[in-house]
């Protein structure tokens, strides 16, 4: 489990910017992608989006099973969606224009299609943003970023600390599962879920008590190193912002009023072709 | 309560490492689709009761924003912040200093479950739903049923989970004078 | 030169407020600039309390209270702040796993540096410059789960030499690694100490070692108290280390045995300096003579058999390379290695922790590749390293009792079983305590009690005595001895070659992955090519041996250890 992040280390124009550029580039994109559900912004971040990948030399199938989970993902929820409310898509457009008829209640629209298009577009943004910036950014230089970007320095930290211990953490689980597994606990799916949870909880007592007695040696390993002293500090994974960061976030920024501009125009979130 | 001192700060990592491990790995299916038996919230209720509302706040944003990172699906943010407010209102509400001096009895079970079911009731039938539809535009109907499901399965996990920490914890943590029987 | 105080303890006490009685009391010390001393102490006496109030974590993170006054440079502690001190002194922590708190070995290093607002560049190659000293160069984009024991003490090491403290301080730097990495880790310490003329002060029990390299003082700590502040000579002639439960380096107490008078100006304190008269050496030669050789224990039959077992981790290169390994019963071995050998994973393999990827496992003659992890445990019991990852019930007898509960027998009849159980392991008396409560050792013998109670044939320890002083240490083997010879097969996994020597008929030694030797510990511990090729070390028995010329030295080493052992048993 060295790298839970799938950190895939490239020389490219992505991989050069700063984390923090990145996550800053990622929050706001995130958020326009959020706000707005204007067709043509969002159907054009996602050409965008997946342009980026082929910018970043990461290749799609070296993130294809995470995209085949998403998927699967994204098509339960959408049958969710249309189980739940079929008329979603007409309440919002106010129109409607029938297609075909399938049962019952169940009815199949365009405003419906529509309206689903527009959620499968907001994960199809998010999905290639996100995992973009995992497979780019160094975990080392994810604390850092969080910092640059304004939060607390050591809150910042403490991200890395999870980052740091989750290794760990892993392995004790591991390990400590199975000396219970010698002694006669079973933990195999065979079990009923109530049981399953109850031997859990038997795993977790020694790995809280473990923990906690971590936290305290750690916490006394840092404040040694005076972890704590200053107002601020500084970071060894932090590199240097160059033109291209600035660059980038001015895009994002743009995209965002776009975004916003947009709710403006359509007075409201939504962009209607049905009038 | 409020300050955070260096050990809050290693307690939210630690917490964080610990809630993404069960998260990620130790997810237990359930009956509903999109809708996993979340031991996490045990962990969480347990740290925060013990560290506070911030910790218990931080721990659920980063553990659940790392769970996201990791899995590479679009951070969920609806549900990441609706961690967050679990952790926090548990830490608020759930007798900390007592815990942290071991001492859990049943008035503090008592206290600990209430505080628990309130903040999962809040955080997934109010904040989750509310900022899906917010954000997502996903029907009322759908999203307030998903998250009345989760609801319920998290309040009877955390219910068996955290508990179960809390009491054993507080047996293990020695009481004033049991030291001295030792060496 | 004159001596220049740096840390002075003046009638001074402390007393963490969960105790009942002070930790340490009446403490007068002092510690000058330049100075090498080394801290003593059986299991629990206050060493690391001394440390803590050494490095400032007593006051300001421990609550407790103080008497008496501490200086360190003269100024009292208490009026300065935990930042302050730790720019005066340096802490390397036992654990160093915890005290790895970066990503990366380099981060780790420029941990402190960051928080003082070092800039970048500043920080970039102070780091290379510590990382050369210790020499982890090479590993600088390591994560701390790909670094050795050895290598990761080296970083920690680093982390503190970056921002250049006058005073180091090591608390337990030796345990947990391989005899030859901590003979490198003395070395570097001691380089650096002549480097840069800082004050150094070592917490360790395992004395011989730690002189390996010349200390000026050792400090013996018992209950709370300095017992003895005396250069090593001194002290190595006197009897205080006995007295106070710890182990005298071998060589001293074999010429003990021979009746040989120590004095100061043989200075007993390092093999290489020591002086012995002809008439010490014939002294010697005629105890060796005169100590009968112990019987040969004869051979059970075959019970456990590894044939050429392959094993890889997810992540990479492999792990076990080939494994031939056969353990026959009512034997008592050792299985010995460096760092990062393959020793743990290698009886996760046979416990069916993990999945062997070629090779195979017979049990009495049969392939036990189709058992469960459950059904094997019936026969092999597997006692991990670090008890609180076994321990999974607050009380002892729940604790003991578990597997027995689980498999359904009826509760008079586990009660039977669980308490026959501690009496044999020495913990009948706290049958109702909590665990939390206990000692480590006993901690550790809680897990090894939870193991009999299921009666195994084998029993494997990963390192049973580590972190453990002489008297704990003598406990916990000897309970071990009596099992054994109750009949059960027992295998310990350990870097302490004293233990080896002492205790075991026999130890294979791991390399790389690889079976290198499998032989009598005497025979193996002096032979030069397997010690290097394992990096174990050579005992100084058999240095003394050569020394006083004695033509057959392993047969000496054999011996004393035999002697030894008797000695201590009555
Ligand atoms: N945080 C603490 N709170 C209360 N008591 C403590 C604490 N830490 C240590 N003690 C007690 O102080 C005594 C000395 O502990 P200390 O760790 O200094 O021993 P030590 O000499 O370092 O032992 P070892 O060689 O095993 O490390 C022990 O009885 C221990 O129980
Ligand atoms: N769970 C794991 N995943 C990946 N690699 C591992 C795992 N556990 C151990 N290793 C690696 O396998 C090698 C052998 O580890 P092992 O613990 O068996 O060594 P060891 O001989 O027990 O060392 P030590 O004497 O320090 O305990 C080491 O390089 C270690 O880094
Ligand atoms: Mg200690
Ligand atoms: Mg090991």
């Amino acid at each position: 489990m060295t790298n839970l992040f799938n950190y895939i280390p490239r020389s490219s124009i992505v991989h050069k910017l700063t984390g923090a550029t990145k996550l800053a580039a990622l929050l706001l994109l995130t958020f326009a992608s959020m706000t707005s559900f204007d067709t043509r912004l969002l159907g054009g971040m996602v050409i965008f989006a997946f342009a980026m990948f082929g910018v970043s030399k990461i290749k799609l199938k070296e993130v294809a099973p995470v995209l085949w989970f998403t998927f699967v993902f994204m098509v339960l929820n959408n049958l969710l969606i249309y189980a739940f409310s079929p008329e979603e898509g007409v309440a919002i457009y106010g129109s409607r224009t029938e297609i075909c008829h399938l049962f019952g209640m169940y009815y199949i629209t365009w405003e419906q299609l529509f309206y689903q298009l527009n959620v499968v577009l907001k994960y199809l943004v998010m999905i290639p943003l996100v995992l973009l910036f995992v497979s780019t950014t160094n975990p080392s230089e994810f604390a850092a970023s969080l910092n640059r970007i304004g939060v607390s320095y050591k809150i910042a930290f403490s991200v890395a600390l999870a980052m740091r211990y989750i290794p760990d953490v892993q392995r004790e689980y591991h390990d400590i599962s199975l000396s219970l597994q010698a002694r006669g606990v079973e933990m195999t799916d065979k079990e009923k879920l109530l049981k399953r949870i109850k031997n859990v909880t038997t795993i977790l007592f020694p790995l809280i008590m473990t923990s906690m007695q971590k936290i305290e040696v750690i916490s006394n390993a840092m404040e040694l190193r005076s972890f704590g002293k200053e107002k601020k500090r500084t970071w060894y994974a932090a590199r240097p912002f160059r033109k291209a960061d600035y660059a980038v976030i001015a895009g994002s920024v743009l995209v965002v009023l776009l975004s916003v501009g947009l709710t403006f125009l359509n007075g409201g979130r939504f962009y209607n072709p049905f009038i | 309560m409020w300050k955070i001192n260096v050990k809050t700060i290693v307690a939210i990592g630690i917490g964080a490492a610990l809630f993404f491990v069960l998260g990620r790995f130790v997810a237990i299916p359930s009956p509903v689709p999109n809708v996993t038996i979340c031991i996490q919230y045990g962990l969480l209720a347990f740290m925060a009761a013990l560290f506070g509302p911030i910790a218990g706040c931080l721990i659920g944003l980063i553990g659940h924003f790392l769970i996201d990172l990791s899995w590479g699906w679009g951070v969920w943010w609806s549900w990441v912040i609706a961690s967050a407010c679990f952790g926090f209102v548990v830490g608020l509400l759930g007798n900390r200093t007592r815990l942290a001096f071991g001492q859990f009895g049943k008035k503090g079970a008592i206290n600990f479950n209430l505080a628990q079911a309130i903040a999962h009731a809040g955080a997934w039938i109010v904040i989750a739903p509310v900022l899906d539809i917010l954000i997502y535009q996903e029907p009322a109907n759908k999203v307030f049923i998903q998250g009345g499901v989760s609801a319920l399965s998290n309040i009877i996990t955390t219910a068996i989970v955290g508990t179960l920490l809390c009491f054993a914890w507080a047996k293990a943590v020695p009481d004033k004078g049991s030291l001295k029987k030792e060496n | 030169m004159q001596k220049i105080p740096v840390i002075e303890f003046n009638n001074f006490g402390y007393q963490y407020n969960a105790q009942a009685e002070p930790t340490l009391s009446g403490v007068d010390l002092t510690i000058y600039k330049g100075e090498k001393v080394l801290i003593a102490g059986p299991s629990g006496s206050g060493k690391s309390t001394l440390a803590h109030c050494i490095n400032g974590l007593i006051p300001f993170s421990y609550i407790g209270e103080i008497t008496g006054s501490l200086k360190i440079n003269g100024k009292e502690t208490k009026d300065m702040s935990l930042f302050e001190i730790s720019k005066t002194v340096g802490t390397v922590l036992q654990d160093s796993d915890a005290q790895f708190v970066g990503l990366t070995v380099a981060e780790d290093i420029a941990f402190a540096m960051e928080n003082d607002c070092t800039p970048h560049e500043a920080m970039l190659q102070r780091v290379q410059q510590a990382a050369k000293e210790v020499n982890v160069l090479d590993v600088l984009a390591h994560a701390p789960h790909e670094l050795s024991g050895g290598q990761k003490q080296r970083v920690s090491l680093a982390g503190v030499l970056v921002d250049d403290v006058s005073v180091l301080l090591f608390d337990e730097p030796l345990a947990n690694l391989d005899p030859a990495t901590g003979k490198a880790a003395i070395e570097l310490i001691d380089d650096i100490h002549k480097r840069t003329e800082a004050t150094i002060v070592i917490i360790e029990h395992r004395i011989e070692d730690v002189l390996h390299r010349d200390v000026d003082r050792i400090i013996l700590v018992n209950e709370g108290r300095i017992v003895a502040d005396m250069r090593p000579d001194e002290l190595l002639c006197s009897s205080l280390l006995g007295d106070n439960g710890l182990r005298e380096p071998l060589y001293i107490t074999a010429l003990k045995y021979a009746g040989v008078q120590l004095t100061e100006d043989m200075c007993p304190a390092s093999m290489d300096k020591m002086q012995l008269s002809d008439e010490m050496r014939s002294q010697v030669q005629s105890w060796f003579r005169a100590t009968p050789p112990a019987p040969e224990k004869q051979k059970g039959e075959e019970l456990l058999k590894a044939d050429g077992i392959r094993f890889a981790y997810p992540n990479g290169k492999e792990t076990l390379c080939g494994i031939d390994f056969e353990l026959r019963r009512g034997e008592l071995m050792c299985i010995v290695g460096r760092n990062g050998a393959g020793k743990s994973t290698f009886s996760k393999v046979i416990c069916g922790f993990e999945k062997p990827q070629g090779g195979v496992l017979y049990l009495n003659g049969e392939d036990i590749a189709s058992l469960t992890i459950k059904e094997r445990a019936e026969h092999i019991g597997y006692v991990m390293q670090n008890p609180n990852q076994m321990i999974s019930k607050n009380m002892i007898a729940e604790e003991v009792g578990l597997a027995l509960t689980l498999d359904g027998m009826e509760p008079e009849a586990i009660q039977q079983k669980v308490f026959d159980t501690l009496k044999i392991c020495g913990l009948y008396p706290f049958r109702n305590w909590p665990v939390s409560a206990l000692s480590f050792g006993q901690k550790k013998r809680v897990t090894v009690a939870s193991i009999l109670a299921m009666g195994p044939d084998i029993i494997i320890l990963d390192e049973p005595t580590a972190g453990q002083d002489f008297r704990h240490y003598t406990e916990i083997m000897e309970f071990l001895l009596e099992l054994n010879r109750q009949g059960v097969t027992i295998v310990m996994i350990t870097h302490d070659m004293h233990l080896m020597l002492e205790y075991a008929s026999r130890a294979a030694v791991f390399a790389d992955g690889r079976i290198i030797a499998d032989d009598s510990p005497a025979r193996l511990l002096t032979d030069g090519d397997i010690i290097s090729r394992a990096s174990l070390k050579e005992t100084s028995l058999f240095t003394l041996a050569v020394m006083c010329g004695i033509t057959e030295p392993r047969e000496f080493v054999q011996r004393f250890i035999d002697h030894d052992r008797e000695v201590r048993q009555r």
